[in-house]
C-alpha cells in the first residue's frame, strides 16, 4: 500500500525533510526510515517534503527511506470504540503493552480496533431504500445498554443494492453494498475518517439544554450548554484535573471522550482503574462503557500529542452524528499549544507571543469550533461539548493560549490557588468564572425544576460579591466595624461558600449533586438569609445568628443528606423557621 | 544521495565551526539522530558528544565535556552508530559515578552484559499500577499533610540557604513503608537509593556521603555526580543516567528505589545554554519551549508496573530563583510532579525545621495511599481541617498586623494561638525525629481542639466525638 516517496535528509527531533517525489500531498500520513515510524506531511517545498514524526526518532539515520501512503491521518470509527484506551495516533495501548511489554516500543503498527470481534448487527434499511451520507442503516449493541448506529460514510450517498440478515459480523465484513452513480461501493461497520476535517450535520442550533454535572459550582452558577464550550485554566495544583474527572465521572452525556493530552502516566491509570467500578446513575452500568481514553502522555512523543486532540474530536463527532450527546474532556491544551510550538519552532518559523507560531489562535479556533449542538443527516440531535483545561504558566491567565481560548469559549471556570491552597475544593473562584450560558439555559430550569433558578442564582452571585467587597473593609479595621446587616452578608456568603460551593469529589454522598438537591440547597440557604435579615433588622446582633444551631446543619447538609433522601432538606427548613421564630419573638 | 548502510565507526577530520559546547561537523554520511561521538583532539585527548541535529553531510554535535582545546583542523570525530547507553548492574550500588555514568571511585568498570539506553522509554499507561502504598518519613508535615506514596514524584521546592539537602537525607534515612495505625510495618523489602547531583557544590555531595554512611545505607546508594565545576553540558546526562540504573533496579530487580535529583535548576540552565547556542526560538525567560517535555521525559520515569514488585519513587530538589514559585522550573517541574513540598523562607528565619510551608505543598496522590485500611479513617477529614484551619489564620495574622491582636474577636485570638502552635509543635521538629503517623495524627487532633467545636466543619461529629481533645474548645 505504500511506496517509497523519498529519502531523508535532515532529522531534528520530530520534524525530518525529505528529497524526492512531488506527488505527495500535504497531511498525507507517511511512514518514516527503515522502522517505519508513523508521520504526517507538514509542509512541501518543491522536492523537499517536511513531515513531523508521531514516534521518538532517535537511531533514526539520513539516507534512510521515507514511504508516502496517498492517505490523510485517519482515525477508524465502528463498534469497539467505547471501553478502549489508545494513544495520540489511535494505537490501542493494551495491545502495545501485549507486543512490547511495560514501556511503549517503536515502530508498532496495530489495527486500532480489534478484528476478531463479532458484532450483532441489526438492519434497518433494505435492498433498494435510497441513502445518503450518515444516514443509518443498521444497529449493533455496543455494550449491554448502547446502541451503536452504523451510518452510510457521509461523503457517499446511492442506492442500497444488497444489505446482510441480521447476524454476527466482524467490522471488516460485508454489511451492504450500495451503488453509487455507476460504481457499487461495499460498506463495512468499520469506517475511517480523516482527523482535521470535521464531520457534516444537517444544521446547527443553539442550545437550550445544560450539560448537567452535578457539580454545585458549575450546574447552579456557571452552566455550560450542551453543544458548548468551556476552559477551564488554573495554575498547577488548583484542581483542573480533579474537576474534569469529575465531569468526566457525573455528566449526563451518553458518551465521554477523555483526552489526557501531555499529562501524567499514573492520571491515566487512575481513570483505567477507578472507571470500570464506577456505576453510572443513568444506565445503571460501569461508567468505562461509555468511555473512550485517548492517552499521550508527556513523555509520549510530542507530534502525536497534536494529534491526539484531533482524534479525540473525531470520535466524539462520530458518535454525535448517530445522535447523541457526547462530552469531550481535554486535559490539558495548554500541553497541545506547547507541541505545536516546539513543531514549529524545529521548523524554525517566525514566533509571535513567548514563542507560539502565528496560527496558534486559529488552530483553538478550529478545534473549539467543532463544539456544537447540531441536527443530524437523519433528523436526530446530538452534541459534542468540549471542556478544555489549560494550564497557563505561573497562573498567569494573560498568556496567550488562555487569552486566545477565551475567544472561542462561551464559559470560563477560573481555578485560583489561593482557594486551593485553602483546600475549597472545586476552587474555581465565582468572582473570575462567568458564563454565557445563563439566559439560554434559564428555561431549561424552569421547567426542569420549576422554580426561577436564574433569580436565586443571581441573588447569590450578589451576596457573593457584596462580601468580596466587604472583606476588603474588613482587612482594614476589622469585622466590628460593620454593621450587622453587611455581617449578615459575611455570615451567609460564608453558608454558600462552605455549604453550597465546596464539594468534595472524594464523598461518595456530596461527589455528585442532582439538580433538585442544589436548587434546595440554595434555596435554604437564601431562605435563612432572608428570615435572619429579618431578625436582625430588629437589632438582634450577628453573633445570635451565627450561633444558631442551623447554621451547622446547613454546613453540613452537602454531604449528611443525599439525593434520594431530599425530604430531609424540608426538615432542614423547617429548623430554620422554628429557629427563626425563636428569635422573632426574643426581639420584638 | 548515497544508499551506503552506514558503518559505525566511519571517522570525519576536521570540523566546520565550534560555538560553544556546539561543533558542526561536515562530511559524515548517514549520520543518526542522537549518536554518540567521540572526539579526539590535536593532543590525541578523548572526549564524548552527541548528535543533535542531522543535515546532508551535515551535523550539529554537542560535546559533552565542552570544547575547550578543540581546534578546527585537529579534531577528529568518530561516529559510533549507536544511541547513548551505560552499564547496569545491581553491584553498581554502593559505587560513584561521573556524570556521564562512568566510575570515578577509582573502581573498574561494573561487569555486566545489559547496556541501557539513557533516554529510556515512556511506560505504557496501561502496565502501570497505580499507588496506593504510603511511605512513612517520619515528618509530620509529610505524612500527615502531603502524604508521599510509593511510585509518586514527589520535588521539594527550595530556595538557596535553605534546608533542602538535610531534608532531603531525613526522608532517606527515616522513609519505611507505611502502616496503619495500630499495625506492624514491614521491614524486610529490598530499597536503594539513586543519587543524581548536577551542577550542586562539593559539600552538598559530601554532605549527602557523609549522611549515607551514618545511616548504614552507602551500600545500597549509587551516586552520579556532576558537580558544579564539572562541564555543564554533561548535566543533560546526569539525571537520564541515574534514572535508567534506576528503572533497572526497580523493574528487572524488583527493589524499591528512591531517586533525589538535586538541583533541577542547574539542569534547565544548562538546557538552556545549549538551546541558546544553537539560536532556537526561546519561550519565558530564555528557556526553550521543549522545557516542559524534557522535563517530562525524566519526571515521568518514575511510578510501579505490573510485572514487578519494584518502584520508582522521585524526590527532586530545585532551588526557585529568588523564591518565585512562578518561575519556569518550578512552574513546569510543578505541572508534570504529583504535587510539591515547598518551604518557606518566613518558616526558616523563625527558626522552624523542616520549614515547610503548608499550604502551597499538595500531595496529589494522598487521598489514595491514606484512610481506613492505610492509615486511619479520620486522616482525610482531618488533614483538610488542619489546612482550613491553618488557612484561616493567615487571613486573621494579617488582620492582627493592622488593627493589633487585642482588636481581635474571641475566636480568631484562639485562631491565633492555633497557628503559632501548629508551626512550633507540629511543622517543627528535630533533625532526628521520627514521628509514628498515630503521633502525627495525635498532634494534629490536640492542636485542632483549641478550637471551638463549631468551627471544625471539614470533620465528622463523630470524629470530634472520638478525637477531640479536652471539653469544648468554645467558651
Amino acid at each position: 500500500m505504500s511506496e517509497q516517496v523519498g529519502i531523508i535528509t535532515w532529522i531534528n527531533g520530530p520534524v525530518v525533510r525529505a528529497r524526492g517525489s512531488r506527488h505527495v500531498s500535504m497531511l498525507e500520513l507517511v511512514e518514516v526510515g527503515e522502522e517505519r515510524l508513523v508521520g504526517e506531511v507538514i509542509g512541501l517545498d518543491g522536492d523537499i517534503i517536511t513531515a513531523q514524526v508521531y514516534e521518538e526518532t532517535s537511531g533514526m539515520r539520513t539516507g534512510a527511506p521515507i514511504f508516502g501512503t496517498g492517505l490523510p491521518l485517519s482515525v477508524e470509527l465502528g463498534p469497539g470504540l467505547l471501553k478502549s484506551i489508545f494513544d495520540g495516533v489511535q494505537r490501542p495501548l493494551p495491545l502495545i503493552e501485549m507486543q512490547s511489554g511495560s514501556f511503549i516500543g517503536r515502530g508498532m503498527r496495530l489495527d486500532p480496533l480489534y478484528r476478531k470481534d463479532r458484532w450483532r448487527f441489526t438492519p434497518r434499511c433494505k435492498e433498494g431504500d435510497s441513502v445518503i451520507g450518515g444516514q443509518i442503516f443498521g444497529v449493533v449493541m455496543e455494550t449491554e445498554t448502547f446502541e451503536h448506529h452504523i451510518m452510510v460514510p457521509p461523503d457517499l450517498s446511492g442506492t442500497l443494492t444488497w444489505v446482510v440478515e441480521e447476524g454476527e459480523y466482524t467490522i471488516e465484513e460485508p454489511i451492504a453494498r450500495l451503488k453509487v452513480g455507476k460504481e457499487e461501493k461495499e460498506l463495512t461497520m468499520l469506517q475511517r475518517w480523516p482527523v482535521r476535517r470535521y464531520r457534516p450535520y444537517k444544521s446547527r442550533l443553539g442550545s437550550t439544554t445544560p450539560l448537567i454535572t452535578g457539580q454545585r459550582i458549575l450546574d447552579t452558577f456557571f452552566p455550560v450548554a450542551k453543544g458548548g464550550a468551556a476552559g477551564i485554566p488554573g495554575p498547577f495544583g488548583s484542581g483542573k484535573t480533579v474537576t474534569q474527572h469529575s465531569i468526566a465521572k457525573w455528566a449526563d452525556a451518553e458518551v465521554i471522550v477523555y483526552i489526557g493530552c501531555g499529562e501524567r502516566g499514573n492520571e491515566m491509570t487512575e481513570v483505567l482503574q477507578e472507571f470500570p467500578h464506577l456505576v453510572d446513575p443513568r444506565s445503571g452500568r460501569p461508567l468505562m462503557e461509555r468511555t473512550v481514553l485517548i492517552a499521550n502522555t508527556s513523555n509520549m512523543p510530542v507530534a502525536a500529542r497534536e494529534a491526539s486532540i484531533y482524534t479525540g474530536i473525531t470520535i466524539a463527532e462520530y458518535y454525535r452524528d448517530m445522535g447523541y450527546h457526547v462530552a469531550l474532556m481535554a486535559d490539558s491544551t495548554s500541553r497541545w499549544a506547547e507541541a505545536l510550538r516546539e513543531v514549529s519552532g524545529r521548523l524554525e518559523e517566525m514566533p509571535v507571543e513567548e514563542g507560539y507560531p502565528a496560527y496558534l489562535a486559529g488552530r483553538l479556533a478550529e478545534f473549539y469550533e467543532r463544539a456544537g449542538y447540531v441536527e443530524t443527516v437523519n433528523g436526530d440531535y446530538g452534541s459534542v461539548s468540549i471542556v478544555g483545561a489549560v494550564s497557563p504558566p505561573g497562573g498567569d491567565f494573560s498568556e496567550p493560549v488562555t487569552q486566545h481560548t477565551k475567544r472561542f469559549i462561551r464559559c470560563f471556570w477560573a481555578l485560583d490557588k489561593s482557594l486551593a491552597s485553602a483546600r475549597h475544593f472545586p476552587a474555581i473562584h465565582w468572582l473570575d468564572s462567568y458564563s454565557e450560558y445563563l439566559e439560554d439555559v434559564a428555561g431549561w430550569w424552569r421547567e426542569k425544576v420549576g422554580v426561577d433558578w436564574l433569580r436565586m442564582r443571581n441573588h447569590a452571585m450578589e451576596i457573593l460579591s457584596e462580601e468580596a467587597r466587604l472583606s476588603q473593609i474588613v482587612k482594614l479595621v476589622g469585622p466590628d466595624a460593620l454593621p450587622d446587616e453587611e455581617r449578615l452578608i459575611l455570615e451567609t456568603a460564608r453558608l454558600l461558600r462552605e455549604g453550597f460551593l465546596q464539594q468534595n469529589a472524594m464523598d461518595t454522598v456530596d461527589a455528585y449533586s442532582s439538580v433538585e438537591k442544589q436548587i434546595k440547597m440554595l434555596d435554604l440557604i437564601l431562605h435563612f438569609h432572608e428570615r435572619a435579615l429579618r431578625v436582625v433588622k430588629r437589632r438582634a446582633p450577628v453573633s445570635v445568628i451565627h450561633n444558631l444551631p442551623v447554621v451547622d446543619t446547613l454546613i453540613r447538609m452537602k454531604s449528611a443528606v443525599s439525593n434520594e433522601e431530599q425530604e430531609k432538606l424540608d426538615e432542614i427548613r423547617k429548623q430554620i423557621d422554628e429557629q427563626m421564630s425563636q428569635l422573632d419573638s426574643e426581639y420584638r | 544521495m548515497s544508499s551506503v548502510i552506514v558503518q559505525s565507526g566511519q571517522e570525519v577530520l576536521g570540523v566546520r565551526s565550534i560555538a560553544g559546547p556546539i561543533m558542526i561537523v561536515e562530511g559524515a554520511a548517514n549520520v543518526s539522530y542522537d549518536e554518540v561521538v567521540e572526539i579526539r583532539d590535536a593532543q590525541g585527548r578523548m572526549r564524548l558528544g552527541r548528535v543533535l541535529e542531522v543535515g546532508e553531510k551535515v551535523c550539529v554535535v554537542q560535546v559533552f565535556a565542552g570544547s575547550t582545546g578543540l581546534s578546527i583542523d585537529g579534531t577528529s570525530v568518530r561516529f559510533l552508530g549507536d544511541t547513548l547507553r551505560i552499564p547496569v548492574a545491581e553491584e553498581m550500588l554502593g559505587r560513584v559515578f561521573g556524570g556521564l555514568g562512568n566510575p570515578v571511585d577509582g573502581g573498574p568498570q561494573p561487569l555486566t552484559d545489559t547496556y541501557a539506553d539513557v533516554n529510556g522509554a515512556p511506560i505504557n499507561p496501561t502496565a502501570r499500577v497505580y499507588p496506593r502504598d504510603y511511605i512513612q518519613t517520619g515528618i509530620s508535615a509529610i505524612d500527615g499533610l502531603n502524604t508521599l506514596l510509593r511510585g509518586q514524584k514527589l520535588p521539594i521546592f527550595s530556595g538557596a540557604g535553605m534546608p533542602h539537602d538535610q531534608l532531603a537525607a531525613q526522608i532517606v534515612r527515616q522513609a519505611t513503608l507505611g502502616a496503619e495505625v495500630g499495625k506492624q510495618g514491614t521491614q524486610s523489602e529490598q530499597f536503594a537509593v539513586v543519587f543524581a547531583a548536577m551542577g550542586v557544590k562539593h559539600d552538598v555531595a559530601d554532605f549527602f556521603r557523609r549522611s549515607f554512611t551514618e545511616s548504614g545505607a552507602l551500600t545500597r546508594v549509587a551516586m552520579f555526580l556532576n558537580l558544579a565545576d564539572d562541564p555543564p553540558v554533561e548535566r543533560l546526562v546526569t539525571p537520564r543516567a541515574a534514572l535508567t540504573l534506576a528503572e533497572y533496579l526497580a523493574y528487572e530487580c524488583q527493589m524499591h528505589v528512591l531517586v533525589i535529583l538535586t538541583d533541577m535548576t542547574n539542569y534547565c540552565e544548562a538546557l538552556r545554554q545549549i538551546s541558546n547556542i544553537r539560536g532556537e526560538v526561546p519561550s519565558r525567560k530564555g528557556y526553550p519551549g521543549y522545557l516542559y517535555s524534557d522535563l517530562a521525559a525524566m519526571y515521568e520515569r518514575t511510578g510501579r508496573i505490573s510485572t514487578s514488585e519494584g518502584s520508582i519513587t522521585q524526590i527532586p530538589i530545585l532551588t526557585m530563583p529568588s523564591d518565585d514559585i512562578t518561575h519556569p522550573v518550578p512552574d513546569l517541574t510543578g505541572y508534570i510532579t504529583e504535587g510539591q513540598i515547598t518551604l518557606g523562607r518566613d518558616l526558616d528565619q523563625k527558626g522552624i525545621y523542616p520549614p515547610i510551608a503548608v499550604l502551597p505543598s499538595l500531595s496529589r496522590l494522598m487521598k489514595d495511599g491514606i484512610g481506613k485500611g492505610r492509615t486511619r479513617e479520620d486522616h482525610s477529614h482531618w488533614g483538610a481541617q488542619l489546612y482550613a484551619a491553618y488557612a484561616h489564620m493567615q487571613d486573621v495574622r494579617a488582620l492582627a498586623s493592622v488593627i493589633g491582636e487585642e482588636e481581635l474577636g474571641e475566636v480568631d485570638q484562639k485562631y491565633l494561638q492555633f497557628g503559632r502552635a501548629f508551626e512550633r509543635e507540629f511543622v517543627n521538629q528535630a533533625l532526628t525525629e521520627n514521628r509514628t503517623i498515630e503521633q502525627t495524627l495525635d498532634i494534629g487532633w490536640r492542636l485542632l481542639s483549641m478550637l471551638p467545636k463549631e468551627e471544625l466543619t471539614r470533620v465528622t461529629l463523630d470524629e470530634i466525638k472520638r478525637y477531640h481533645k479536652g471539653e469544648d474548645g468554645s467558651s
